[in-house]
């Protein structure tokens, strides 16, 4: 039997199946799980298993980027991601049901303190070359704003690309600030403000959807209680 | 092992004999029920000239392939059969005697991101009846669509049965028009339930209870009782979509094929052509959309014929695999 790679669901039924993000998101999720009546004790315990079984409900742990993935496939019905997440795979067709107003972050375009090499860049060469964990949205931003910019992806520390010019600037999520102060940048323009979000998967939506809305109720009761 | 690998375009792919045998019985089932109610088979060029084709729907064109051909005309290939079919009836049954059925199956081809049962090439079953207003019209397509879904045994596949017309209006009745009101559809049919609560509370005029109303209506899904929820949210425009839904429902209902239907206020398919209701197929094997379809009153006239359509495509890739998972579950020792 032929199978499109990850199009079957492993399973229909039983629990409800909650992706959940490890990394920064981690916490505050387990936090506003607890709020909505979730145990998330085994989670949070020294175990290294990714699914944590329960009656009603299973929590997949994965990472952020991962979420949207599985969600989509069905393989989880539910699950908490970043909205920077959501934007970067916008493509990815899920319901985006509930603001958790936690994670709160900035999505911002950044270059060295005190350098206009990012202006210096756009006058004379009419091209800026920004490095990025985000290529779509950074793309997507200078579209908007009628730029034309050389996006360059990069996997792992983002600042260190106008440190050495790989770059001009970069486009990149910030909470404190503090990374950029320490490695000398400054942010320059504000993209989009970033908080988790509570998605769910089409097909879930419809056919579990007494599960689903209880769930989205308790949730939105946590946030706003 | 070895050999030389020849690639083919991403989001493409061959089929082998195993999984051809299994298709083509699967085909034949489906192709015997359409026929078996009257719809006759046609086919149509896979490639038609990009004018044509835009007429129908502008929108999807857009992700469309285009080439030119030796005398420089702008041909593309087709995204759907539904545009093509509009043109085959409005070329050639002009004068015939409504209603028209006709099915197909056939491959479409959009230039979307390959995934997971999201091909750029991909074969679609459907019907297309032509000359049947609603309610009745869109009762027998939901009935064939039922005999369908039977037929391959998808014995707990749902219809979805929502009105495209619902939050257009609504949002014309809230004085929300022009661009904030298509970028609020775009983000309804994107289910960006966030985007569309952020966006109508950033425009001013618009109450909070209207806001809410128009979140609350997105999440109403369920039996009949959903239509008497809506009501209560209020207003004329919710009044008239409710009434449409629920004179299909009440005509499936006469049918005896509501059973598996599930109306939902909160559907709204992104093609450009639909208008009053729209049908979207679901199986809990698969995460996945398995169809869809709907009416589009509007798409004929188009091409110079005024008359109303209804019809719905189900992507087959997807129903065999939900097909051979509900096989495979069944077969399973308990």
């Amino acid at each position: 039997v032929t199978e499109v790679a990850g199009m079957g669901r492993a399973k229909a039924e039983g629990p409800l199946k909650v992706a959940v993000p490890r990394g920064a998101l981690f916490e505050d999720t387990l936090d506003v799980l607890d709020r909505a009546g979730i145990d998330t004790a085994e989670v949070r315990g020294e175990s290294r298993a990714l699914i944590f079984p329960g009656t009603e409900i299973t929590l997949v742990t994965m990472r952020p980027s991962d979420v949207p993935t599985y969600v989509e496939a069905g393989a989880a019905d539910v699950g908490i991601t970043g909205k920077d997440v959501l934007l970067e795979q916008s493509e990815r067709m899920v319901y985006e049901l509930i603001d958790l107003d936690f994670g709160r972050c900035r999505m911002v375009l950044a270059g060295r303190r005190g350098d206009e090499s990012l202006g210096e860049a756009q006058r004379r060469l009419g091209m800026m070359r920004i490095a990025t964990k985000y290529p779509r949205i950074a793309e997507r931003h200078f579209e908007a704003t009628g730029r034309q910019v050389e996006v360059i992806e990069v996997k792992g520390s983002v600042e260190l690309a106008p440190l050495v010019g790989l770059a001009d600037g970069i486009v990149d999520l910030v909470a404190t600030g503090r990374t950029l102060e320490e490695n000398d940048l400054e942010v320059r323009e504000e993209i989009v403000t970033c908080t988790a979000r509570f998605v769910a998967n089409r097909v879930s939506h419809k056919l579990r959807s007494r599960e689903v809305d209880d769930l989205t109720g308790r949730l939105r009761e946590a946030v706003s209680g | 092992v070895g050999g030389v690998i020849h690639p083919i375009p991403p989001g493409t792919r061959d089929i082998l004999p195993d999984e051809m045998r299994e298709l083509r019985r699967l085909h034949l089932a489906i192709v015997e029920v359409f026929e078996g109610r009257g719809y006759g088979e046609v086919a149509t060029p896979a490639i038609e000239y990009d004018e044509v084709l835009a007429r129908g729907d502008g929108r999807s064109a857009n992700g469309a392939y285009r080439f030119f051909d030796e005398r420089g005309e702008t041909l593309a290939l087709r995204s759907d059969m539904t545009v093509p079919i509009a043109r085959l009836v409005a070329s050639r049954y002009a004068s015939a005697e409504p209603p028209l059925r006709f099915c197909y199956l056939a491959n479409a081809y959009r230039a979307v991101q390959p995934q997971r049962g999201q091909m750029r090439e991909f074969a679609q079953a459907g019907v297309e009846l032509i000359g049947a207003p609603a309610p009745e019209g869109t009762a027998e397509v939901v009935e064939v669509l039922e005999a369908t879904l039977e037929a391959a045994g998808l014995n707990r596949a749902v219809i979805g049965l929502g009105d495209a017309d619902l939050y257009r209006q609504l949002l014309t009745e809230f004085g929300v028009e022009g661009q904030a009101r298509d970028s609020i559809l775009e983000r309804l049919a994107m289910h960006d339930l966030v985007g569309v609560e952020t966006e109508l509370a950033a425009l001013e005029g618009i109450s909070d209870e209207q806001c809410a109303t128009c979140l609350a209506l997105s999440q109403l899904r369920g039996g009949k009782e959903v239509l008497e929820e809506a009501k209560e949210l209020g207003g004329e425009v919710v009044g008239r979509a409710t009434a449409r839904i629920g004179e299909t429902f009440e005509a499936l209902e006469a049918r005896g094929a509501a059973g598996r239907v599930q109306i939902d206020l909160g559907l709204l398919r992104d093609l450009g052509y639909y208008s009053g209701a729209i049908l979207e197929v679901y199986d809990p094997a698969l995460g996945h959309v398995l169809g869809g379809g709907g009416r589009y009153d509007g798409l004929l006239k188009r091409f110079g014929l005024d008359l109303p359509a209804a019809g719905f495509a189900l992507y087959m890739e997807r129903v065999h695999i939900a097909q051979t998972e509900d096989e495979s579950k069944e077969g399973a020792p308990k």
